[in-house]
């Protein structure tokens, strides 16, 4: 959260997006993390995901909880507003600026302490209630500003930087959320910028909750040996099983795509969510098939990564369920939002 | 004893039978013919089977408080009948049950028993155990309508606008009314001395409770986000917006609902979405009680330091803990004040009736917007739950919403840069940005220590800076709260000064005490921070009677703590027994006060 203004140099000659805007356009404050934490990357990532897509600065909300994760809302996309709220409730500042105003992106950036701890409560309802938002869970098994406690994503029989080994199991925020029924459900690895970058696209785009938990060692207190969070553990586990292009309405699919291979998940705006698979046996599509793959993947400690869980839940979106007009509830007219002196005199017919 | 238009009626019964329909009718009824009434309902927990009591007070010269004296009881309730028949006052009428003979040992010589085989007559006459069950209480309306003189063309009436929709109810109802209206006609002298008689006083008046009002008021308001957790007694002012927000904001052609209304998984998280909702530029509100806003302090902190707007109705019920969830009291006033931790106060509202509910709703809104920060109106079971006579409501229909201090994109646009919490004006008050209108307008809402210009500090004197505005800003907040009332001319050496729903009570108990030529002066607080009109109040009697209802003298306590005044000048009247405070219990106070120069007067029971 530390704001430390960066230099704004501009290179002439750097790319520009449609926005005629430059990666740099994107960049928030000087992290002040340690050097070589995970989350940096991640926030690498979200910075070139919106540059990409050329989602306008200010339409984009960064909503945060406490913690080193939720920090990071600060070091991205300086022209969005950001709000750094309390630990483990930023599902709910989500749910009602997302109320108020359907038309922007909301990005919420938590950790496993602020979603799997504190705020488990409101991660599972921001997940039943279908909010349309990216969650990104910047997981790396302990508490970080505290000191290295372990957290509830902490792997059985992982070892603290202190020697203590970890005896409770661990709560998964992927199983968890294809339990409760996410229609999009990805994990990634921080270190794999090219297959993140991607996924946070299509995560931004997707017309309900989608939860990406990104591995993001800790190096301070996380990166040793006997810890499952380390970056040489996690490079070591994690398997790639479905890659996921997030492909705009504007734009053709390419060609390259080996039919029978890639499956196109249709968003409702006409967006769309193009799977490569890269394991025969598995269906991204089916949320049950897809569970269980998962989690016999974790039971023999591997990490999957990829969208391992996507299709359209639009229908219950929150908007949706809520028949709120297209128009935000924050731009409707204050002469429509009442019924005036006559139509009180109505209202208060059966009080007499 | 003939007294007409002046008389209090309490009728037990037990909760889930259908009593409620039957008293709203006997209310209602007495309310169309022009005579000053007023209901309160003591229930209890539960959804069926345990006692409850309606209390109806009929009085011509409009005093809306309890008197603390029953003159009609009707025993219901065989449970609770030995402590029914004791409170009946000397001179007064019981009403019970005689299809089953009655214990010889609850006799009383003093008042007047009258035996009507309800029960009996039911099952006579109606079939199917419900309907028996049901229709005994409506039984009980029509004896009391023969007792008191009602007009059953009115019942009639009544009824059949409930069941508009339902007219086979219409004329079972009525049978029912008149099987104890000619029972009573029968075998008693009817009416009684204490009776009705048609009055004209009521016209320009409506019976609402102070939930449905703040509900209409955040109708009016503007509000179009709503989020709450279900907790007695609030919820029925966020089912009242629901409902008066299908009726009015719907779109009868594409059904697209202009409101969103989350349920919420808890307290935590309603007060998280009120927040959200606000930043983001919509009027959003949550309605709670006691125990709802001690799980909202964590949030209602960061509203207040990163400034953002929230309006909270705290509909107060008997405490600590779970306390007695269905019984009032004013026992949140710390609370609400001071919620949260670290150095923060909040703008609260103190309504008295639900008339000032529907106003204050709007102005809450207004100052929420206006001064950047959480406001409260904190209500009470009484206010909140219990149907008063008010003035009509009206609606200005030149009200525009005070968004308070909002830049808009064009003058963003003009802006070299934007900075959050810069003192501009000099008021306490800075500007404020919305999401989505513009990047150079973008900053970072955090309860982490900030300077100024919105950016994280932890630097002492960038630290004090935005801490010390908060203070300024908090004193510009007396200029807005709505002003206190004051009652007397402001001469007299000895005052009392309450707030919230103690204001009948307190009203009607200075013209008794009036009547015994003993002149009080009332200052009726409206909001805090507490103004100069509250100081000035204060600073000019000797004696203060503080009256409200907790244990604890809460409201004392934030005088002290918030005003200049000698602690020694006030002097409270205490009543917290979860009942609404009686208009008996002030005066037999200040009397014993008077007389003994006592310190306190606690008040238990009555």
């Amino acid at each position: 959260m530390t704001f430390i203004p960066k230099p704004k140099i501009r290179h002439p000659d750097l790319p520009l997006n449609e926005l005629g805007l430059t990666r740099r356009d994107y960049e928030g404050s000087l992290s002040t993390l340690c050097a070589g934490c995970g989350h940096d990357s991640i926030t690498a990532a979200i910075t070139e995901a919106c540059w990409g897509i050329s989602i306008r600065p200010e339409n984009l909300a960064k909503l945060s909880g406490i913690g080193c994760s939720s920090k990071t809302t600060a070091y991205f996309v300086n022209g969005g507003h950001g709000f750094n709220s309390v630990h483990g409730r930023m599902p709910s500042i989500a749910a009602g600026a997302n109320a108020a105003n359907r038309d922007l992106y909301y990005i919420g950036i938590s950790g496993d302490g602020d979603s799997l701890s504190i705020g488990l409560g409101q991660f599972c309802h921001a997940i039943r209630r279908n909010l349309n938002m990216l969650y990104i869970i910047e997981n790396n098994g302990v508490y970080g500003l505290t000191k290295g406690q372990f957290s509830a994503s902490a792997d059985l029989g992982t070892k603290a930087k202190k020697g203590e080994v970890n005896q409770q199991p661990p709560i998964d925020p992927v199983l968890l959320a294809m339990n409760l029924g996410a229609g999009f459900v990805a994990r990634s690895f921080s270190g794999d910028k090219q297959q993140l970058v991607p996924l946070i696209q299509a995560g931004l785009n997707y017309p309900g909750f989608a939860l990406i938990d990104v591995l993001s060692p800790c190096v301070t207190f996380n990166d040793h040996e006997g810890s499952t969070k380390s970056y040489a553990y996690t490079r070591e586990h994690y398997e790639p099983i479905v890659e996921a292009d997030f492909v705009p309405l504007r734009q053709e699919i390419r060609t390259d795509y080996a039919a029978g291979e890639s499956m196109a998940v249709m968003l409702h705006d006409g967006n769309q969510v193009v799977l490569r698979k890269l394991a025969e046996d598995y269906d991204p599509t089916d949320s049950h098939r897809a569970y269980d793959y998962v989690q016999q993947h974790i039971t023999r400690g591997e990490y999957l990564t990829g969208l391992l869980h996507c299709r359209s839940t639009a229908e219950t979106e929150f908007h949706a369920l809520s028949r709120t007009p297209s128009q935000p509830l924050n731009q409707i007219p204050y002469s429509q939002l009442h019924p005036g002196s006559a139509g009180l005199a109505r209202l208060l017919a059966r009080y007499r | 004893m003939s007294r007409v238009n002046d008389f209090a009626i309490k009728i037990a019964t037990v909760n889930g039978t259908g009593s409620a329909s039957a008293n709203t009718l006997l209310m209602k009824s007495i309310f169309r013919s022009g005579i000053p009434v007023m209901g309160k309902n003591y229930f209890p927990s539960n959804i069926q089977g345990l006692p409850t009591w309606y209390e109806i007070r009929v009085s011509k010269d409009g005093y809306v408080a309890r008197s603390g004296k029953v003159d009609i009881m009707v025993c219901m309730n065989a449970e609770t009948y030995a402590r029914d028949v004791r409170e009946v006052a000397a001179g007064g009428y019981l009403i019970y049950d005689s299809s089953w003979p009655r214990p010889a040992l609850l006799k009383r010589e003093d008042v007047t028993v009258l035996g009507v085989p309800l029960a009996q007559m039911c099952n006579e006459n109606f079939k199917g155990v419900r309907t028996r069950i049901l229709m005994k209480n409506i039984c009980y309306a029509g004896v009391l309508a023969a007792l008191l003189d009602l007009d059953l063309a009115r019942i009639r009436e009544l009824l059949a606008e409930t069941y508009a929709k339902k007219p086979a109810l219409v004329e079972s109802n009525m049978q029912a009314i008149q099987l104890g209206y000619d029972y009573a006609r029968a075998n008693f002298v009817c009416p009684l001395p204490l009776r009705v008689s048609p009055l004209e006083k009521t016209a320009g008046h409506i019976m609402i409770d102070g939930n449905t009002a703040a509900a209409l008021g955040c109708l009016y308001a503007g509000a179009t986000v709503a989020a709450w957790y279900p907790i007695t007694p609030s919820t029925s002012l966020m089912d009242a917006f629901k409902s008066f927000a299908d009726k009015t904001r719907i779109d009868p052609e594409t059904k697209r609902a202009q409101f969103a209304f989350i349920q919420a998984e808890d307290e935590l998280s309603a007060i998280g979405m009120v927040l959200g909702a606000n930043w983001n530029g919509a009027r959003a509100f949550t309605a709670t009680s006691g125990p709802g806003v001690s799980l909202m302090g964590e949030f209602l902190g960061l509203a207040y330091y990163a400034e953002v707007p929230a309006v909270l109705f705290d509909v107060q019920r008997v405490g600590p803990s779970t306390g007695m969830p269905t019984r009032t009291q004013q026992c949140d006033v710390l609370a609400a004040a001071y919620a949260s931790h670290g150095d923060t106060k909040h703008v609260c509202l103190y309504p008295a009736n639900p008339e000032e509910c529907f106003y204050m709703a709007v102005q809450a809104f207004d100052l929420a917007e206006r001064l950047q920060t959480p406001v409260m109106v904190l209500l009470d079971l009484d206010i909140g739950m219990n149907d008063w006579m008010c003035r009509d409501l009206v609606w200005d229909d030149a009200y525009r919403p005070d968004r308070g201090k909002v830049l808009g994109k064009d003058e963003i646009e003009k802006l070299e840069k934007f900075h959050r919490y810069v003192d501009k004006d000099e008021d306490g008050i800075t500007y404020r940005t919305l999401p989505g209108v513009h990047p150079k307008g973008a900053y970072f809402t955090r309860g982490s220590g900030h300077t100024q210009f919105g950016t994280y500090t932890e630097d002492a004197a960038e630290y004090q800076v935005v801490m010390d505005r908060l203070t300024r800003k908090f004193a510009t907040a007396k200029r807005y709260v709505p002003k206190a009332v004051l009652q007397g001319d402001g001469k007299a050496k000895v005052a009392i000064i309450s707030i919230g729903s103690c204001d009948g009570a307190i009203r009607e108990a200075l013209d008794v005490l009036a009547q015994r030529g003993i002149k009080l002066d009332y200052l009726r607080v409206r909001g805090f921070p507490f103004g100069e009109d509250v100081e000035a109040f204060l600073e000019s009697h000797d004696r203060l009677y503080v009256v409200e209802q907790n244990r604890d003298a809460q409201f004392r306590s934030l005088l002290i703590l918030e005003t200049r005044v000698e602690k020694a000048k006030l002097h409270s009247l205490l009543h917290y027994s979860g009942l609404p405070v009686s208009s008996a219990f002030i005066v037999d106070g200040v009397l014993a006060d008077l007389a003994e120069g006592q310190q306190t007067v606690v008040g238990v029971g009555a």
